[in-house]
């Protein structure tokens, strides 16, 4: 039985669609999730999602961070933005970067808060490079 | 009695007044139609968001430090009011019913002796209380000349209400916008956003269901720290795109109604017109036949 893995960002509902497994990139890790997983509620950092149908991966999200509500049957990502893969843009993304880069040297480094918020921001930066050169 | 030529100018200005009117109801109609599909569409993440919150804070709340966005800072002594209102006019009473619902709540909160602030969103609710309110309103954005209202701008005002929340400067906060009921009926509504209102069922019994045991990576109170400030970014956005398509419902009605009296108009000058008109013909005829009965 597959379990029902559904994107939503602000705007609008991704995706919904039954998958075999889906790979999100939770704040702690890279997380399979399989059918019949643990309740669970899950903060995520810039990443991709990939879903496996079939024993092999179908398609590849990029997500900037979210959260995510797993449940036996259902695996429910809000992302705060979500773009398929194919679709992210190369140059944006490095313009991302480059302006993740600048906030986090502009940070000040006593302020932990903000500082962690930056790298954050970087990493997620990062992530989206990273999904570019893989597409 | 008037001219025939001012009534002829009366009534051609009238005509293009109604050309202008039911012009307007039309873009309003389609801008309607995109309005309420963006608000639809983002309903489902609402939705999730709420599910989620309502697992984490059922958990959370009874915590001594639990987050002050979740549970307030337990005081009511300084409100903050975010007022949200169209830019733009010609949409009937839409942005004077948000006025005075945001006087009226001013006008009580002050009477029972707190502090009141205000941030306003649109340019008409900023215009309408900074003639009474100029000393409250601490803040104002106005998106005009958007097409519509992307969650990125709505996040820029949540930042600032979650920085002015972590420096202390109100204890609670409360939205006032047009509820869209239907096409014909926006309803000025309170929501609060800080601290959150509990959903009131069973918190409880919930813990002990198994259904309910959620485990948190990594912590609940790391993910409570990410997801309060969401949430409210995400019913700041609710209200502001409900509010944009209560504008566009508001303004279609207002502006059907206007062009119907238009019509109307039209109808009863064109009445007095003709009836002028013979009135001059008959009165040329008993001078022509008077002078001929004189000879």
């Amino acid at each position: 039985m597959p379990t029902l893995l559904e994107i939503v960002s602000p705007d609008r509902l991704l995706l919904s669609q039954p998958v075999d497994m889906a790979v999100i990139p939770a704040a702690e890790g890279e997380m399979g999730v399989l059918p019949g997983h643990a309740p669970m509620i899950v903060l995520l950092r810039g990443g991709t999602i990939t879903l496996h149908e079939g024993g092999r991966p179908t398609s590849r999200l990029y997500v900037s961070g979210g959260f995510a509500e797993v449940t036996p049957e259902r695996c429910t990502v809000l992302a705060d933005e979500a773009v398929p893969v194919a679709e992210v843009s190369r140059s944006a993304a490095e313009a991302r970067l480059a302006e993740a880069d600048a906030a986090y040297a502009a940070a000040d480094k006593a302020d932990i808060p903000a500082l962690e918020a930056a790298m954050q921001r970087q990493q997620s930066a990062r992530a989206m490079v990273a999904a570019a050169e893989a597409a | 009695m008037a001219s025939l030529k001012a009534l002829r100018a009366r009534i051609n200005s009238v005509k293009s007044t109604r050309k202008i009117t039911s012009a307007m109801k039309m873009v309003a109609a389609s801008k309607l139609k995109r309005a309420q599909t963006q608000a639809e569409a983002a309903r489902p993440y609402a939705e999730r968001m709420q599910r989620m919150l309502a697992a984490l804070a059922a958990s959370a709340a009874g915590s001594p430090n639990a987050p002050p966005m979740l549970i307030g800072t337990g005081r009511d002594q300084v409100q903050l009011l975010v007022v949200v209102t169209a830019d733009r006019g010609l949409a009937g009473a839409f942005n004077t019913n948000v006025g005075r619902a945001a006087r009226n709540a001013i006008q009580r909160l002050e009477g029972e002796g707190k502090t009141v602030r205000v941030i306003t969103v649109g340019r008409k609710g900023r215009d309408y209380l900074r003639r009474e309110y100029a000393d409250r309103l601490i803040g104002e954005y106005s998106f005009a000349g958007k097409k519509r209202v992307e969650f990125s701008d709505v996040d820029e005002v949540a930042a600032r209400i979650a920085a002015m929340l972590a420096a202390g400067e109100f204890d609670v906060c409360t939205v006032i916008y047009n509820r869209f009921v239907s096409v014909i009926s926006q309803v000025p509504t309170e929501a609060q956003l800080v601290p959150l209102p509990m959903p009131e069922a069973e918190p409880e019994e919930k813990p002990a269901g198994p259904q309910a045991q959620y485990e948190f990576e990594p912590d609940e109170e790391a993910i409570l720290a990410a997801l309060l400030p969401r949430n409210m970014a995400i019913q700041l956005f609710r209200a502001l795109i409900e509010s944009a398509a209560g504008e566009q419902g508001a303004r279609m009605s207002a502006m059907d109604n206007a062009t119907r009296n238009a019509g109307d108009m039209i109808n009863r000058l064109t009445l007095n017109y003709n009836r002028t008109r013979q009135a001059n013909i008959t009165r040329e005829l008993i001078e022509i036949i008077s002078g001929a009965e004189a000879l």
